[in-house]
This record gives structure tokens, sequence and C-alpha cells, in this order.
């Protein structure tokens, strides 16, 4: 573990208790985010991208969730503080933004309302305080004529204004990890980059190490130093981002990234999505034996099929096949 | 807003009109002769013929109808044909009886039933889940007049802490509103828990959360604030009934209200208490859905925009 790490998790595994069976959506995850980091994460949707952010910040009804493992941020293991430890924590150091601008605001209170009462609770500012830092937020992610906006209700708003106003919620505290999950996947392409442009600018500014959750493949080349692949609630490769789209250790992750001209850094935000790989992604109920992803994988070995992947480190680099043994 | 009210106040003219003519038609067509109540077993036909005149009712019904609608813009509902007295004045003198006891039992309600939804939908399928599930089972499966006499019995009888019927102390209003009130909260804990349990799964609630806010400020001022559309909804709807139905309550509880005055008018076929008794009940549930709706607009701004 390198001196500088902010959030540090451990075999961290997330299981649904329900009616058809135990299911596990995160299976026994490492992952680090070292200082002013941001690490992206993909993986096809239902890998469980959603429910390790939520569980980082024990966001999940517990029944039917059950978090096990550690999760150490800044030394301190979230998953074993109580209530009203990890109530510090959320919004204030720790903070999050999601996927749905629609429906992630509540609409029967103003955006002004939504965003000051973190920073109330958090700052211990009064109201009108907490108000006029809320205005300002809203200035900060280029929101117009904030302070008539911020007495607006959220369906006042465009879905890009709204993602805004999340995003100046989720920073108006100074958090010092961003847990962004897809943020500007329900955007169409033009707000999008707008987004992805604000949050390049602010990452700059405020020094946040993010976990960043997406499909889009620019918005990873252009923010994250590193990526990490889930598949079915594993992370089956770790790399530095230019490694991982030069030269794809596990076959998943070439199948993800398919045939994408790799020119440099500066592949244009907005345009690549994540290939579709051939054949169903298996239930969480029915996770095949061995390598999860050998029904799929067109490099599959006979001993794929009958035991674990091994781990294997190389050149800074993490992968969880047995191609690479 | 004031325009709102304003147009909301209109558009309730024509239904009323509406009732009042379908009140007007229906009572005619009802089998029995007012007059012939009115003067007894033993009048003569030349007194029933007096009395048919007295009351208007020798005239054609159309003209019957336009003499009723004339004196209904002049708030004047008539004579009762049994007690002589203006029909106003019977039910003015009945319905602040009637509003206590619906508002006592409403509140009653509410005060259980929200809260034991709310506690439903934050631990559902737990013992006091099911406990206030069962609760509410019992009081909506229970004869309002058996529940009425059993608490009779129990309080007034055995226990003697609370008069068994009639008005005049806090004290009488007790046993009727309970009795009231154990038949509506079951809509009430329902609705609630349904609606709350809805809420609480909705994204905004997971955002409120993990901004760090406190259980209990998620849980009224995000997920109950956008639960209550529903919630008052039933409210508004089981308040209207309460105004208009409280019949047998009234009944076990000798209690003075509208629902009695429309009982015993309607044994003696008194005409004119009926139809105005009818139409102020018309009138209050057009009240009760005015101030919902304007609640409505006030809780959700969609609405107001609307
Ligand atoms: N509350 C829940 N109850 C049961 N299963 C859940 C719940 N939340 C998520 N899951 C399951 O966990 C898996 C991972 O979901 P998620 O993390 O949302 O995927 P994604 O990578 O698309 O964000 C999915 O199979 C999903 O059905
Ligand atoms: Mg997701």
């Amino acid at each position: 573990m390198r001196q500088d790490s902010l959030l540090s998790i451990h075999h961290l595994r997330t299981r649904f208790h329900t009616y058809e069976g135990v299911l596990t959506a995160v299976d026994g995850i490492d992952l680090e985010v070292y200082r002013g980091e941001t690490l992206g994460v993909v993986g096809e949707s239902g890998c469980g991208k959603s429910v390790t952010a939520l569980s980082i910040l024990r966001l999940l009804a517990s029944p039917p969730a059950e978090i096990r493992g550690k999760v150490l941020f800044d030394g301190e293991n979230l998953l074993q503080m109580s209530l009203d430890e990890i109530r510090q924590i959320r919004g204030n150091s720790i903070s999050m933004i999601f996927q749905e601008p629609m429906t992630s605001l509540n609409p029967v209170l103003t955006v002004g309302e939504q965003i000051s009462e973190a920073i109330k609770l958090h700052q211990g500012v009064t109201r009108e305080e907490a108000w006029s830092k809320a205005v300002e937020m809203l200035r900060i992610v280029q929101v117009p004529s904030p302070d008539i906006r911020a007495r607006e209700y959220p369906h006042k708003m465009s879905g890009g204004m709204r993602q805004r106003a999340m995003i100046a919620m989720a920073l108006s505290c100074h958090p010092r990890l961003l847990l962004a999950d897809e943020p500007t996947t329900a955007l169409d392409v033009t707000i999008q980059a707008q987004i992805v442009e604000l949050m390049e600018r602010l990452k700059e500014e405020i020094r946040t190490s993010i976990v960043l959750i997406t499909h889009n493949l620019g918005l990873i080349a252009e923010m994250a130093k590193r990526v990490a692949v889930m598949y079915m609630g594993k992370v089956v490769e770790e790399a530095p981002v230019e490694d991982l789209f030069l030269e794809p250790l596990h076959p998943y992750t070439h199948g993800l990234l398919g045939s994408i001209p790799w020119i440099g850094r500066k592949m244009k935000s907005g345009r690549k999505q994540l290939q579709e790989i051939p054949g169903m992604v298996p239930s969480l109920l029915e996770i095949p034996d061995a390598c999860r992803f050998h029904p799929r994988c067109s490099r599959a070995m006979e001993i794929c099929r009958k035991e674990e992947p091994p781990l294997v480190q190389k050149n800074g680099r993490r992968v969880l096949c047995w191609l690479w043994k | 807003m004031f325009q709102y009210v304003l147009k909301r106040l209109l558009s309730t003219l024509p239904v009323l009109l509406g009732i009042s003519l379908l009140l007007f038609f229906m009572l005619r067509m009802l089998p029995g002769d007012p007059a012939q109540v009115l003067a007894g077993q033993m009048a003569s036909p030349d007194d029933i013929k007096i009395i048919r005149h007295q009351l208007g009712l020798d005239r054609p019904i159309f003209i019957q109808y336009g003499f009723f609608l004339s004196r209904l813009a002049r708030f004047d509902l008539g004579r009762s044909a049994r007690t002589q007295n203006p029909v106003i004045k019977e039910i003015w003198a009945r319905l602040p009886n009637t509003m206590l006891l619906a508002v006592a039992a409403i509140s009653l309600a509410c005060l259980f039933g929200i809260p034991a939804g709310i506690i439903s939908a934050v631990r559902p399928y737990t013992w006091i889940d099911y406990l206030f599930n069962s609760m509410a089972l019992f009081g909506i499966s229970m004869p309002v007049f058996w529940l009425g006499l059993m608490l009779v019995v129990i309080f007034s009888i055995m226990l003697q802490w609370l008069p068994a019927g009639g008005t005049g102390s806090w004290k009488h209003i007790v046993l009727p509103s309970f009795t009231l009130a154990a038949f509506v909260v079951a809509f009430i804990t329902r609705i609630t828990r349904a609606s709350m349990i809805e809420t609480l799964s909705q994204d905004y609630t997971t955002t409120a959360r993990s901004k760090g806010l406190k259980e209990r400020v998620v849980i009224v001022k995000h997920a109950l604030k956008n639960a209550l559309i529903p919630i008052i909804t039933v409210v508004g709807l089981q308040f209207g009934l309460l105004l208009g139905g409280a019949v047998l309550t009234e009944t076990v509880f000798a209690w003075p209200g509208l629902g009695r005055l429309i009982v015993d008018s309607i044994l003696a076929r008194d005409y004119p208490v009926i139809q105005g008794t009818i139409l102020i009940f018309g009138l209050l549930y057009i009240l009760v859905n005015l101030v919902v709706d304007l609640l409505y607009a006030y809780i959700d701004p969609r609405i107001r925009y609307a």
C-alpha cells in the first residue's frame, strides 16, 4: 500500500438476501484510491459498480444488503463506524453524484434548500449563510442567475442544469472523495461535454479524489489516471489508463474496448462508449464455476472452466486471468 | 393563488346546481305523500289538500323546482314540514356538532394513522408493522354500532368515566370520536404506509441520506413531504364521508348532528329538510375537495404550475 492512499477497499463483499436467493453483487474486491487521484471504474451494467459506491457510504438498506470486508477512509474503517460517525462523513468528506438527475433531486424542495441543508449540517453555519453559500456553489457550477435558480424547484430545470445542481450539492462541503456514479450517462451528448468540462475544471480547483463510474471511455481517458474493470462483482483488471487502452490484458477488457483506435490521450469525450460483448451476462444467482467470464470468453482454456483464475500482478497492473499466469 | 381559489370556487356552482336538480327530482320519485305524513293517519282528504297547497305540492313540478332554486339563491331552504322551523335553522343547530365530531375523529385518526403508517413503512414486515396492520384491520372490520356499544358498556357503564351519550362537555365527544376514528384510521394507516414505502425507495431519498442527514430528517422532510399527496386525498375523502355519514355513531351516542337529522327527516318524509341537508352535505364535500386541492398546490410545486 502506498503512503498517500485515501480510500482503501479490502475484500469488499456485498450480498443481497432476496426471495430468489442470496445475490452477490460485489464479490470480494480490492481497490485503492490515492489522494487527488481519479480512479475510473468501468464494466457492463449490472456488474456491481453502483453497489460498490453505495456500499462505501453504507447507503444500501440492510436488510436486504449485507456488506462485508473493510473500507478504510484515511485509515478508519467506514464499515465499523457508528451511524452517527458515518453521517459525519457523508456529504462532508465523501459525497456522491448519481446517474439520474431527473430523480435524484427532491421534487418538493427548492434546489437552494437541497444544497444548503448539507452546508448547514456540516459547517454549522446559519440558514442564511448556508443559503448564500449554496447560491455561490450554483455560480461555481455555472448555473445562470444562481440566486433565482436557487429558489426554484427541480422540475423547472433541464437535465443538465439539475446535474450541475447535483454537482454543486456534492462539492458544497469540499469533500476529499467524490463518488461519481455515471454522472453524464443520462445526459445528451452536448450537455455531457459541458458537464465533463465542468468536472475537469473543478477537479483541478478543489483537488478532490474521485471514483468515476462510467460507460464513457472518453470521460475515463480525460479524467482518470487508473482504471478498474469490473465483471460480475469482481475487479478483473486494473491498470494505468494508458496501459489499459493500449494493451488490455483481460479478454473481457479487450471485448469492452473493442476496436477503438487509441490516438494519444485526446479522445473526444462523449463519443466512445463501451462495446457490446457477445453473449449474455449470466444471472448473479447462477454464477459460472471457476472463471465467471469463461462462457463468454473467446480465449477460454480448459483450466478456466475448472479453477478460479489467479490474480496476476505485472508492471503495476493487476489482472484476474489464467492467460497471464 | 387568489385567482386559482376564485376559479375553483366558481367552478363549484354548476356542481351544486346539478346536485340540487338531481336531489329535487329523486325525492319526488319516492313513494309516499309528504302531506299525508304531515297530516297524520286521521286527517280528512280536505285537510291533506290544504296542507298540500301550503307546501306548494299541487303546483307543476318544474315550478316547484323553480321556486326551490330562487329561494336557494337567497339561502332560504324552506321550512321543515315537521317542525315548521326554517330548514336553515334546523341545519344550523346541528352543523357545529357534526363538524366537531368529524374534526375530532379525523384528527384522532391522523394522529394515530400517519405515525403508524410511517413506522410500518420504515420497518416493513416486522412485528410492529404487523401489529399496526392488525389494529387497522380490527378497526375497519368492527361494525360501528357494535364498537360504539362496547365502548359505552366499558367506559360509561362499567368504569363510569365518560357519559354514554349527548353533548355538553369535552367528555361527551370522546367515545363517539374514537368510534368513528377506529373506522377511518385503517385507510389512513394503509395509504401512509404504501405511500411512504414508495417515496423511501426513491433516488432522492438516497441523495438525502448521502448528504449525511439524520434519518428523522430524511423521513419527514424528504420522504413524507412527497408522500403527502395520496395521504391528503384519503384524509379529505374520509373527512367528507364523516361530515355526511356519521349516522350510526350519532344514533348510538344520541349525538345531535346532521346524520340524525337526515334520518329523522327521511322517516318523516320531510322533503325540505332532506333537500337542505343533502345540499349542505354537497356543499361541505365540495369545500373539503377545494381545501384538498389547495393543499396539493401548496405541497407539490409541480401542481402549482400545471
Ligand atoms: N437493492 C437491491 N436488491 C437486490 N439486488 C440488487 C439491489 N441493488 C442492486 N442489485 C443487484 O446488484 C447487481 C449490481 O447492480 P449495480 O451495482 O446497480 O450495477 P451497475 O454496475 O450497473 O451499477 C445487479 O444484478 C442488481 O440487480
Ligand atoms: Mg449503476
